[in-house]
């Protein structure tokens, strides 16, 4: 039917429209731009609503366009995709209306929003991608829109750590976009639906395939933040609140980690990859970057900082999950990319509201924050205590499977990985939540923009995090539920694997 | 049967006739240069839009000029390649005219050093369309000498574009171009001249038919490929480019880079397409080679230039390359790897004239280029430099831009011939071109607020005109099969 093949370019146009009109804008048209923001992206969660009962249905949905003969732009929702779009579209509204109330008054909004669409547009282009060229297509804007996002402020600060962000991904984007013309030269264009292609050349180009692997893994790896391609990332945390946080749930990092699912189990399959002994490497990898990340939040004072080394580590769970390559470990690792997102937006969030209504960034001024910001910090001890794995929290539900794959696969070491890893969580995690909720204040705060009316502060600033972490709450309470994500994974790995 | 011809083909010599009145008109019109050139330009890209039409519904063909045919007449021939690129010319042609009309408004407008402005705009419309028309008839032509008439032409009118700013720098570098250049036809001549004597005959079809390797035609080749690459700056000839270009008037630079430089490649590459059966592996590499020492040392060039016009000009060198750099991966596949160095030339048109042209704004806002002082210049010319941005993109090779698409072609005929040497030089190529494009782009989209003109002198002309022109870049990201199709057209 026609109406299917249009939903998915609708999709991407409800971000696209609204964000090339809000580019036009006057400074001064806030009603119309906050208007055309938030009627983008309900759009876009109705859209995405109808798509993913279609799915659940059995329809199907594909647009094409060829670029070239052999070399086509296909958008194509699949079970996977529509995991990574409904996280996309629903934590996008969040952020939006974070974002309004976050920059108020401050310069540049039109030229902010307008990139923030762009950014959505294009992170549900690289969920869509139905082949590698289309993911690279989207790959590669995604570094464009959000560089602006990244050096919104202007400082010098801020340029440099733009500057470097530009040469990983720059960087990366070459990587990533010579493996595809390579293996687009060796086996045609890659279909995402077609796993197995390059199954025959197992024998033949052992040592080819490893190395665009390699090319692959260090394309996407660059986004999602694997050591040692991790460096851009902490600096990036001068951009403003919701540009983190979207930096760190839903477009950048996600779609690395994304890239590497579809690399692994779409383009190689996870027979070839295993018979090609790619895994091994990669999941030494990921349990490094898991356990260094978290060592390096523990130093951290800076509030975003040690946030922003946590999802170094957190990410790398989804690469595990992956690479330890049994069913229940992906399914861990997929139910990851959802919970993370969820858990670390929430602690984006918050750590937004601490700067911007108190204006403390540093863990050591933080006690008795508690007190003051009452709501604020609950979200935020909801959202820790998810990603520090307690039950029955988020968290908890990707840290149970991944190491139920893991000891399924005869892997039982990463066990220790996954203890060591919660162990730092809590250490770099709870000293923040006593310290909040027992301490006393130190005298003033540095900048208390003060209360409105009963609540801490602008309503807009305090509900997406309350929202948010009541959602990792309930994920993790009701994951057994037909609406979970888990839920939704689990029909993943049924038709791949059959559980 | 004449009869029919001249029914059927006679479409072929109007972008050449059509530009060439014009020129006249203009210069005659002392009153209305404006008026009179933008009239031209727009008749002369309607009449390469109708050939276009033309040829995509009925195929090429070939016109004798005056029903006089070869070996004694002037006779056109238009098959897809040619056609493809009159198309370009028409394409950023009309853009840059109507840049050139608001430039010359604003600069007449801003008063300032008396008669100066007028009397250069007076002097450009017909240069202008002169070149035009000499470009499209060096496209069409069919026989060797002709082409050697119609390139003089062309770098003639080009050096008086340059000379026209008339500031003491731009001075120095026309004339360094103008000596430059006629060296190239000089040796570009004797080529032809050698090619005529051995073959007797001016068609360079019949010619390439009956090619053979002998001591003359050995010679022919080195001194029509040594005038070519003078012509089009291949390092180690680029000496005389960026002075040049980044010297000379905003709608004059743009017009050299993305269109006067396609001129002598095109001949090159018509030349080549003759040559390459007869010479070793060894030469071609030696081409590829030069083409790769232009991407990165062109690169490198721009990415040490404090200027923002030397940078865009340096750019050119680097660009200059990937034109060369096709020669090893020419002899396989069903032509690829033309129809990817010639969607290269038209993505690269359209980006370079639009850098160029954006370029010319900023510097006509901000009364300077350096790079470095150019912060916040987003605020008083959204459109330019979003313009800016864009070109960029394409010049990166990356999606959604023409750009993009030919570099894929380009990785996918090197890694599918094993040219790994080529495909490292185009990915450090790649990343260069990203440094010296983001450095660029960093300073003039950052948000910081900077001092400048407080009025806005920039006509809204030349800032749509500049994204038109980049808009057209992002567009052949995604309709590479029209142009490409057409490009199997033969004469």
């Amino acid at each position: 039917m026609i109406w299917q093949n249009w939903l998915l370019v609708m999709i991407l146009l409800s971000s696209l429209v609204p964000g090339l009109i809000i580019f036009s804008l006057a400074e001064s048209r806030h009603g119309l731009r906050t208007t055309l923001n938030l009627f983008g992206a309900i759009t876009k969660m109705v859209l995405v609503m109808i798509m993913i009962v279609g799915i659940h249905q059995g329809k199907s949905f594909a647009v094409h366009l060829v670029l070239l003969p052999g070399l086509e732009l296909v958008l194509r929702a699949d079970l996977l995709s529509a995991l990574f779009v409904a996280l996309s579209s629903i934590l996008w509204l969040f952020t939006t209306i974070y974002a309004i109330a976050y920059l108020e008054d401050s310069p540049n909004r039109s030229h902010f929003f307008g990139y923030f669409s762009l950014c959505v547009t294009v992170t549900i282009g690289i969920a869509l991608a139905g082949n590698l060229l289309t993911f690279l297509f989207f790959f590669e804007m995604l570094t464009l829109s959000t560089y602006p996002l990244v050096v919104h402020r202007g400082t010098t600060e801020a340029l440099a750590a733009g500057r470097v962000y530009l040469i990983y991904t720059l960087a990366g984007g070459f990587c990533l976009f010579l493996g595809v013309v390579w293996l687009h030269v060796l086996v045609g264009p890659v279909d995402f639906s077609r796993e197995g292609v390059l199954s025959p050349l197992v024998e033949s180009h052992g040592q080819t395939l490893r190395i665009i692997f390699f090319l692959l893994i260090a394309g996407v790896g660059v986004k999602a933040a694997l050591f040692p391609l991790h460096g851009w990332l902490p600096r990036a945390m001068v951009a403003p609140a919701p540009v983190s946080a979207l930096l760190h749930a839903v477009a950048v990092v996600k779609a690395g980690a994304f890239g590497i699912i579809r690399v692994v189990l779409d383009v190689y399959g996870l027979q070839t990859a295993k018979g090609l002994g790619l895994l091994m490497p990669l999941m030494l990898l990921a349990s490094v970057t898991i356990v260094y990340g978290a060592i390096y939040a523990l130093k951290q004072d800076n509030l975003k900082h040690r946030l922003a080394f946590s999802t170094v580590s957190q990410v790398s769970y989804i690469a595990l999950g992956i690479s330890i390559g049994h069913p229940l470990a992906i399914m861990g690792g997929m139910a990851h990319l959802v919970h993370q997102g969820l858990m670390k937006i929430t602690l984006f969030f918050c750590a937004g509201n601490i700067a911007e209504i108190l204006g403390v960034h540093h863990i050591s001024r933080m006690n008795g924050v508690g007190r003051r910001l009452p709501l604020t910090m609950a979200a935020f001890t909801l959202a820790a205590m998810g990603m520090i794995g307690l039950p029955p929290m988020a968290g908890f539900v990707s840290k149970w499977y991944l190491g139920l794959g893991a000891i399924a696969q005869g892997q039982g070491w990463l066990i220790g990985v996954l203890v060591l890893s919660s162990l730092l969580n809590a250490a770099y995690f709870l000293p923040i939540l006593y310290g909040a909720w027992f301490k006393e204040p130190e005298g003033e705060w540095p900048a208390d923009s003060g209360t409105v009316g009963p609540v801490e502060s602008h309503w807009m600033l305090i509900v997406p995090p309350v929202v948010t972490a009541l959602i990792v709450l309930l994920v993790g309470l009701l994951a057994n539920s037909g609406l979970s994500p888990l839920a939704w994974v689990r029909l993943i790995i049924n038709a791949r694997y059959g559980l | 049967m004449m009869g029919l011809q001249l029914q059927s083909d006679c479409w072929l010599i109007w972008p050449v006739i059509l530009p060439l009145s014009a020129a006249l008109v203009a210069f005659l019109a002392k009153g209305q240069p404006r008026l009179s050139g933008l009239t031209g330009a727009l008749l002369t890209a309607l009449a390469s839009g109708t050939l276009f039409l033309k040829v995509v519904n009925h195929g090429g063909g070939s016109y004798d000029l005056g029903g006089w045919q070869p070996p004694l007449g002037i006779s056109l021939r238009g098959d897809g390649p040619a056609v493809l690129m009159v198309l370009m010319t028409a394409v950023t042609g009309l853009a840059i005219s109507v840049y050139a009309g608001g430039y010359f408004q604003s600069r007449i407008a801003m008063g300032g050093k008396g008669r100066r402005h007028i009397v250069q705009e007076r002097f450009f419309w017909p240069l202008w369309l002169l070149l035009w028309g000499a470009l499209n008839g060096l496209f069409l032509s069919a026989d060797i000498f002709n082409m050697y008439v119609t390139l003089e032409l062309v770098a003639l009118s080009s050096v008086g574009l340059t000379a026209l700013s008339g500031k003491p720098a731009s001075q120095v570098a026309a004339m360094r171009y103008l000596l430059a250049s006629l060296l190239g036809s000089l040796s570009f001549l004797l080529g032809v001249a050698f090619l005529y004597k051995t073959h007797g005959s001016l068609d360079l079809a019949t010619i390439q038919a009956a090619l053979a390797l002998s001591p003359p035609v050995a010679l022919a080749m080195a001194l029509i490929s040594v005038g070519l690459m003078l012509k089009c700056a291949l390092f180690p000839f680029h000496f005389w480019l960026a002075p040049a270009h980044a010297n000379a008037l905003a709608p004059v630079s743009a017009i050299l880079s993305g269109l006067v430089i396609k001129g002598g490649w095109y001949l090159f590459f018509r030349f080549w397409q003759g040559f390459l059966p007869l010479v070793g592996d060894g030469v071609v590499v030696v081409l590829a080679g030069l083409g790769g020492a232009a991407i990165i040392w062109g690169a490198f060039q721009a990415f040490c230039q404090q200027r923002l016009k030397m940078l865009v000009a340096y750019s050119t060198v680097a660009q200059i390359g990937y034109l060369f750099i096709i020669f090893p991966l020419l002899a396989i596949g069903a032509g690829q790897g033309a129809a990817a160095v010639f969607y290269f030339a038209i993505s690269h048109s359209c980006a370079k004239a639009a850098l160029f042209l954006a370029a010319g704004s900023i510097f006509l806002q901000m009364g300077h280029d350096r790079i470095n002082n150019l912060d916040g210049v987003r605020q008083i010319l959204p459109i330019t430099t979003f313009a800016f941005a864009l070109a960029g993109l394409s010049l990166m090779g990356l999606p959604p831009t023409g750009g993009f698409i030919a570099k894929y072609m380009y990785l996918s005929l090197a890694v599918s011939q094993d040219s790994w040497w080529l495909v490292l030089v185009m990915v450090v190529g790649s990343c260069l071109t990203a440094i010296y494009i983001c450095r660029a782009v960093s300073h003039v989209l950052s948000p910081r607020m900077v001092a400048g003109r407080s009025q806005v002198v920039v006509g809204a002309s030349m800032e749509w005109s500049a994204l038109a022109l980049a808009l057209v870049a992002i567009l052949l990201g995604f309709i590479a099969p029209l142009p490409l199709g057409l490009f199997e057209v033969v004469g």
